[in-house]
């Protein structure tokens, strides 16, 4: 297996007021293509910022993130938004669907930033949604569906565009376990039988199961590497 | 393309979602709706009345005042003078194969005005046989004209809108006379509508104003005419009259009057469009503040600010054309074709319609889509700021 992504010596400090708070003082992290990580740490670990910083939804001070190749540390916010919306795919505890679309609507989003044809896009849309089981609710908004539900079309639109990378963030934080197992089986089956390589920070043990390997994160280092 | 899409995608998103936001959306189109119909309304009664002085001039008409009068109240023109105007260069001759002169004096009279019940001043015109020839657009269109050397007048249709006691058939009393209504006249659009006409010679006798006129109308052969005509006028040492084309005379008045009621109906409609626009930058403030997580959510995805800005800005505007339509819609149903009168030059009472136009339609329609610009645009550069952190978008 080779790297998908790579960070070497980051280093990432927030300014507070006058005073600067360092969350990482040279970060080296490898996750190789195909893996499903999980990311687990207390409150004030640094995992959102790791999530952020693996996202392309910050930057770093110093160090370098190559991603397949690409290094992105240096890349400005529009490279980055590009590269975003060619790569990563992401799905969030609360879903963070648009009210005002329904789920086929929602599921296409990403699409609008391709050059794809309108026909080539519902194509995709409906590929995506058959993936989650969630075809026959295309036309339903996001508050006729429940959260598992909502999830799955979050799921739908984190791969539409078929990204290597999914990012997800407490994505059963929201769902009850039955639920949250379904969804996690739905990612463990998007790694397994798509190849994507997965990232999750979660809280929940439970969830870190079904990942391949789990991170601990505390104080900004990585303490311990379960397998 | 992309770009296209993006940006196409987020003003839907943006201007489906603002029924979620309704009692705000609707408060901010209300009252850029209260704005244009203000402004439209103020813009509309300047331009009846520019209309209504404009229509009353005709190109080929000369008017002549006593030098230094600035209207016909304050003017004197004596019998020997028009003779000597019949003299000029170009005059019409009139059916009697005489110049075509109408030698006239205005009187100021009482009126109650139906809308308020107060008194308002009302021209009385003496006018000559020829009187009507000048005007041709003027039609007696009920009764009949005066009989020359009786107390009798005919009453103009617009000042029969506004003012009560003129009616067809009536006796009314100016000074120690009494005089009888015996016709309706109309010359639709212009000032002499709002006017009560009687025989010349009758008023200078009752009203003790010997032989003199106050002004000359001279019909002339073609408007080609004016220039000669004018100038021998100005020349002629024994005349020391000013002539000038009677479109160019109510030309002037309108312009003073018109701009008065236009300059207070601008900083007036301009005052409100501040209050509106405090409404609309609150309810786009709040829009983009609602929408943060979404926001965020399209630009982790990959969106960009761009099209978060053009998605505020075009809901804002979406909202200020809104209130525009219903603003002009307020005034071509309520105030359209509406009749009003007012003081003209001279201190009388001029009745005219208030008139919509595509030229104020378009200045109000534009005051209202700049509250729109500039309530979007503040609004708008914040969303676009909005960063794309994970930690905002959960």
């Amino acid at each position: 297996m080779s790297a998908l992504i790579q960070l070497k010596n980051v280093k990432k400090t927030y300014k507070r007021g006058k005073e600067s708070i360092t969350i990482f003082d040279g970060l080296n992290l490898t996750i190789e293509q195909g893996d499903f990580v999980a990311i687990m740490g207390p409150s004030g670990s640094g995992k959102t910022t790791l999530l952020n910083l693996l996202g392309g939804t910050d930057r770093s001070d110093s160090g370098e993130i190559n991603f397949d190749g690409e290094r992105i540390d240096g890349y400005n916010e529009g490279q980055l938004a590009g590269w975003r919306a060619r790569s990563v795919g992401f799905i969030f505890q609360f879903y963070n669907l648009m009210p005002v679309l329904n789920a086929a609507q929602n599921v296409e989003l990403p699409l609008m930033l391709t050059k794809l044809s309108a026909g080539k896009r519902r194509a995709n849309v409906e590929t995506a949604l058959k993936i989650v089981g969630l075809w026959d609710r295309a036309k339903h908004r996001p508050k006729e569906l429940s959260g598992g539900q909502q999830q799955r079309v979050a799921i739908a639109r984190a791969i539409v565009s078929d990204p290597k990378f999914l990012l997800c963030d407490e994505p059963t934080g929201d769902l009850d376990r039955n639920t949250a197992n379904d969804i996690l089986g739905t990612l463990q089956q998007l790694n397994q039988e798509m190849g994507k390589t997965i990232v999750m920070v979660t809280h929940d043990p439970e969830a870190a199961r079904f990942a391949k390997r789990t991170l601990h994160l505390d104080k900004g280092v990585f303490a311990e590497v379960t397998q | 393309m992309s770009l296209l899409n993006q940006t196409g995608s987020v003003i839907a998103m943006n201007v489906r979602s603002i029924p979620q936001r309704l009692w705000m959306s609707l408060a901010t189109v209300g009252s850029i709706a209260l704005v244009v119909a203000v402004l439209l309304g103020f813009l509309a009664l300047a331009n009846g009345f520019n209309q209504t002085l404009k229509g009353s001039g005709a190109p080929d008409v000369a008017i002549t005042l006593r030098d230094g009068a600035a209207s016909e109240l304050n003017s004197v023109v004596s019998r020997e003078q028009i003779d000597l105007l019949g003299q000029g260069p170009g005059v019409r001759a009139g059916p009697d194969g005489r110049p075509l002169i109408s030698a006239e004096l205005v009187l100021i009279v009482d009126g109650i005005k139906k809308s308020t019940g107060t008194k308002a001043n009302m021209p009385l015109r003496g006018i000559g046989p020829n009187g009507l020839l000048v005007r041709p657009q003027a039609k007696i269109t009920q009764g009949r004209m005066f009989t020359p050397g009786s107390n009798e007048i005919v009453v103009g249709a617009g000042l029969l809108r506004e003012f009560s006691g003129f009616e067809l058939g009536k006796t009314l009393r100016f000074g120690a006379q009494t005089w009888k209504v015996v016709g309706v006249f109309e010359a639709p659009g212009t000032v002499f509508e709002s006017e009560l006409w009687a025989d010349a010679p009758v008023i200078q006798s009752l009203f003790k104003r010997g032989s003199t006129f106050q002004t000359a109308r001279i019909g002339l052969t073609s408007p080609a005419a004016m220039p000669a005509f004018v100038k021998y006028v100005k020349d002629e040492q024994r005349l020391q009259l000013k002539a000038q084309s009677e479109q160019t005379y109510f030309a002037d008045q309108a312009e003073r009057s018109g701009l008065l009621i236009k300059y207070f109906g601008w900083p007036l409609g301009i005052i409100m469009a501040i209050g509106a626009l405090a409404g609309a930058l609150n309810t786009m403030y709040a829009s983009v503040s609602s929408r943060a997580a979404e926001i965020a959510t399209l630009r982790v995805i990959g969106f960009s600010g761009f099209s978060a800005f053009i998605g505020t800005m075009v809901e804002a505007l979406v909202l200020s054309a809104l209130g525009a339509l219903v603003g002009v819609a307020i005034c071509a149903l309520g105030f359209n074709g509406l009749s009003a009168s007012t003081l003209g030059a001279g201190f009388t009472q001029v009745a005219f319609r208030l008139q919509i136009g595509p030229d104020i339609i378009t200045q109000a329609v534009t005051l209202a889509l700049i509250i729109g610009l500039i309530g979007g645009i503040f609004p708008g550069l914040r969303a676009s700021r909005q960063r794309p952190l994970l930690a905002l978008a959960t």
